[in-house]
C-alpha cells in the first residue's frame, strides 16, 4: 500500500512528496479541517432536531480531499454521498451546501433531495442517489461523452467499499476497461457498508485487485495520507487524460462515525477497533507535518479554528433566512414542461395567484 | 412517397436524425457492425462511424447507465434494448437514475435520450421476448412512453423523441416491424408527442389502442361494421405519457361506449388508468362500463400465445356486449 507520511507526521520516502507549493499544502489543511468542523456542526443541528440527516466523512478527509484536488476545474466528480470534501475542492460555496441539507428555496436542487445530495452543473459536481453504486455507470459514460467531443475532461467517481459488490460497480467498470474511458473509479474503503464489514463484502484479497478482472490498472494507497491520495489521484488523472485510460483506486481508510446520523456503530463493533484509527488520524497527521516543516504552530491552529469557526456561524446565519420551496415548485422539473395531468394535480393544491391575492386583500 | 415498412421507417429516423444532428448516438448489443438483430440500425455505423455507432458490452444497466452519463454530458444517446423483455437488468437505472436526473438535480442536470426497445408477443418468442412491459415505465413520473403502430408515426414518433428534452421510452411493436407497410416521407417530419390519432371514425363505440394491437382492432372494427352494423371510431393514442386525454374524451362523448385494448396484462395496465380519467372526466357521456380487452394476469405463455392477445374475435365480442349492454 502507498504512502509517503507516517501517521506520526514524518516523511518516508523525500522524493514521493508531491510538488504541492505551501499556498496548496495550507489550502488543502484548511479544507479538511472546513470538511471536519461542518460535519461536527451539521451532526449537533441533527441531534438538536434542526436538520433531518447527516452524513459525516470523519477520518476520510485525506482521501476525499486529497483525490479531488487531483483534478482541473474542467474535470467532473460524480460523488456517492460522503464527498463534502470534494464538493468544497470543486468550489462549492459552503452556503450553497447548507441551503441542500436545509432543503429551502435557495437550495440549487429544490428541496427535492434528503440532506448531503447536493449537485452542480456549473462546478461540474453531479447528481446524488441514494442506492449504491448506481452513479458508476454515469461517470464512465460521461467519460465518453467527454471523448466524444474532444474535450481532454477526466471524470472522477466515488464510491465505498459496499459498492464494489453492486452489479453497476462490475458493469461500469468493464465498460470503462473496453472503451478505455478517461474515468478515475475511486472506492473509499472505509472498512464499513453501514453494519457489514469489508470481510465480508468480499473474498478477494482486497479491492483494488478487483481492477484486474476488468484488465485496468488497480492501486491501494493509504487514504489518510493526503499526500499519498494526492500524488496516486493525479497520476492517474494524467493517464486518463493522456488517453491512457482508467484507474480504479482503494483508498484504505476507516468511517470512524456511523454510516449517518440514523446509525449507531456502538451496536456493532467495539470502540477497540476505532481507536488505532483515531492515531491514524489525517488531518493530525497533515498538522504534524505542516508543524515538523516549520509551517504551522499552535497560534496558526487557533486562528484557522476561530475563522472556519465564525465562517460557519454566518453561513448558517444566511441559509436560515430562506424558508421552505413553495409548494407549487414540487411539479416543476419533473419534464420540461408541464403536462396536462400535472398541471391539473398541481391546480388541485395550489390556488391560483389572483385568489391568494384576494384572500390576503380582504 | 417511398413505402417502408416499420424497421425501414426507425432506421430512416435515426439516419435522419444522425445527419441533422451530431450529438445524436446510438449504442447497444449488437447494433454496430451487425446493424441490430431486428436490422434497425443497419447502415448507420457505415455512415457515421463507430465512434456514434457502437456495440456494447452486454448488459443492460451498463447500456443505460453509461447513455445517462453521455446524455448527462450533452448528448442525445439512443441506446437500444435488443427486446423489452431484457430492460429489467436497466431498470434501476431507468426509474431511478433517468426519469429523476432532471427533477432531483432541480433542473440543472437533464437526459434527453431515447431507449428504443421492441416489445410485444406474437413472434412465439415465449415470455423472455413478447412481453408489454409499458405500464411500469408510464407510472414512472419523469419519462415519456411512446409506443407507434405504423411507418409514418414510428419515423415522425421517434424524431420527435431524439428532439424531446425528457427521457424517452420508445415501445416498437415488433410483431408489425414489416407487416406494416406504408408511406414514409424521406428527410425530416415529426409527429407531435401526446397526440392521439383518430384512425378510423364512428357513431356506436370508441376503440383506444396503440402498437400492434391497433391493426387488430382495424380489423375488428371492419368485420363488425360489416357483419354487424357496429360503427367502430378507432383511436390510435400512440403515446401513452402524456397521453391525450382531449381526443378521447371527444370521442367518448360523441359514441357513448369505450373499449381499450392492450396486450398487457390487465391489472394496472394502461388500461386502468384510461378507464379511471374517462371515468372521472366523462361518466355522464358513458352508455356502458368501460371495457378492458388485454392480456390476461398471468406470465406470457409461449405455446398459447393467440388465445393470450387479444385477437379479432375477442375484441369482436367486447364490441357486440358493449353496444348490447
Amino acid at each position: 500500500m502507498f504512502s509517503i507520511l507516517s501517521p506520526d507526521g514524518d516523511v518516508k520516502s523525500e522524493a514521493d512528496i508531491p510538488a504541492l507549493g505551501l499556498d496548496q499544502q495550507l489550502h488543502l489543511y484548511r479544507l479538511m479541517c472546513l470538511n471536519r468542523m461542518v460535519d461536527d456542526q451539521m451532526i449537533r443541528l441533527q441531534r438538536q432536531g434542526r436538520l433531518a440527516f447527516y452524513v459525516g466523512s470523519r477520518g476520510e478527509e485525506a482521501a476525499i480531499i486529497g483525490s479531488a484536488f487531483a483534478l482541473e476545474q474542467r474535470d467532473w466528480v460524480v460523488p456517492c454521498y460522503r464527498e463534502l470534501g470534494a464538493a468544497l475542492v470543486k468550489g462549492f460555496p459552503l452556503v450553497d451546501l447548507v441551503c441542500q441539507l436545509f432543503g429551502n428555496s435557495r437550495d440549487l436542487t429544490k428541496g427535492r433531495q434528503m440532506p448531503n445530495h447536493y449537485a452542480s452543473r456549473d462546478l461540474r459536481v453531479t447528481s446524488i442517489s441514494s442506492p449504491v453504486g448506481s452513479q458508476i455507470p454515469h461517470a464512465i459514460g460521461l467519460a465518453m461523452g467527454a471523448r466524444l467531443a474532444d474535450q481532454d475532461e477526466v471524470v472522477l467517481v466515488y464510491f465505498g467499499d459496499g459498492a464494489t459488490s453492486q452489479g453497476d460497480f462490475h458493469v461500469a467498470t468493464n465498460f470503462a476497461g473496453v472503451f478505455k474511458t478517461p474515468t478515475i473509479l475511486f472506492c473509499r474503503n472505509n472498512q464499513w457498508a453501514i453494519s457489514v464489514p469489508v470481510e465480508s463484502q468480499t473474498a478477494s484479497r482486497n479491492l483494488a485487485v478487483k481492477a484486474t478482472a476488468y484488465g485496468i490498472e488497480g492501486i491501494r494507497v493509504d487514504g489518510n495520507d493526503i499526500f499519498a491520495v494526492y500524488d496516486v489521484t493525479s497520476k492517474a488523472v494524467a493517464k486518463a487524460r493522456r488517453g491512457e485510460g482508467p484507474t480504479l483506486i482503494e483508498a484504505v481508510t476507516y468511517r470512524r462515525g456511523g454510516h449517518s446520523t440514523s446509525d449507531d456503530p456502538n451496536s456493532y463493533r467495539d470502540d477497540a477497533e476505532v481507536e488505532p484509527w483515531v492515531e491514524r488520524d489525517p488531518i493530525l497527521r497533515f498538522r504534524l507535518y505542516l508543524t515538523r516543516q516549520g509551517h504551522w504552530d499552535d497560534d496558526k491552529e487557533q486562528a484557522l479554528e476561530d475563522e472556519i469557526r465564525a465562517h460557519i456561524r454566518s453561513t448558517l446565519e444566511e441559509a436560515s433566512r430562506s424558508g421552505p420551496p413553495s409548494l407549487d415548485t414540487i411539479f416543476d422539473d419533473v419534464y420540461d414542461e408541464m403536462p396536462w395531468h400535472l398541471r391539473e394535480q398541481m391546480e388541485s393544491v395550489c390556488m391560483p395567484e389572483e385568489f391568494q391575492t384576494v384572500e390576503q386583500g380582504s | 412517397m417511398p413505402i417502408r415498412n416499420i424497421i425501414q421507417a426507425v432506421n430512416d429516423g435515426l439516419r435522419t436524425e444522425m445527419r441533422r444532428d451530431p450529438s445524436v448516438v446510438v449504442l447497444g448489443e449488437d447494433v454496430g457492425r451487425f446493424g441490430g438483430v431486428f436490422r434497425a440500425t443497419k447502415g448507420l455505423q457505415g455512415e457515421f462511424g463507430d465512434h456514434r455507432v457502437f456495440d456494447t458490452p452486454l448488459a443492460e444497466s451498463g447500456i443505460v447507465g453509461t447513455a445517462i452519463g453521455m446524455a448527462m454530458y450533452g448528448f442525445r444517446p439512443v441506446p437500444e434494448v435488443q427486446f423489452a423483455d431484457f430492460i429489467y437488468p436497466a431498470f434501476d437505472q431507468i426509474v431511478n437514475e433517468l426519469a429523476k436526473m432532471r427533477y432531483r438535480s432541480g433542473g440543472q442536470f437533464t437526459c434527453p435520450l431515447v431507449i428504443r426497445t421492441p416489445y410485444g408477443g406474437g413472434i412465439r418468442g415465449g415470455h423472455y421476448h413478447s412481453q408489454s412491459p409499458e405500464a411500469y415505465f408510464v407510472h414512472t413520473p419523469g419519462l415519456k412512453v411512446v409506443v407507434p403502430a405504423t411507418p409514418y408515426d414510428a419515423k415522425g414518433l421517434l424524431i420527435s423523441a431524439i428532439r424531446d428534452d425528457n427521457p424517452v421510452i420508445f415501445m416498437e411493436p415488433k410483431r408489425v416491424y414489416r407487416a406494416a407497410r406504408g408511406e414514409v416521407p424521406d428527410g425530416g417530419y415529426t409527429v407531435e408527442l401526446g397526440r392521439a390519432n383518430v384512425v378510423r371514425e364512428g357513431l356506436d363505440v370508441t376503440v383506444v389502442a396503440y402498437g400492434a394491437m391497433l391493426h387488430n382492432c382495424l380489423t375488428a372494427a371492419e368485420q363488425s361494421e360489416e357483419e354487424e352494423g357496429i360503427s367502430c371510431e378507432v383511436v390510435d393514442l400512440r403515446s401513452l405519457m402524456p397521453f391525450d386525454v382531449e381526443t378521447v374524451l371527444s370521442s367518448v362523448q360523441k359514441t357513448g361506449r369505450l373499449v381499450i385494448v392492450h396486450e398487457a396484462p390487465r391489472t394496472c395496465g394502461f388500461g386502468a388508468e384510461l378507464a379511471a380519467t374517462v371515468g372521472e372526466k366523462g361518466l355522464l357521456h358513458l352508455q356502458a362500463p368501460v371495457t378492458r380487452i388485454t392480456g390476461f394476469d398471468t406470465p406470457f405463455p409461449y405455446a398459447r400465445e393467440e388465445d393470450y392477445l387479444p385477437g379479432i374475435e375477442r375484441i369482436r365480442n367486447g364490441l357486440r356486449e358493449i353496444v348490447e349492454f
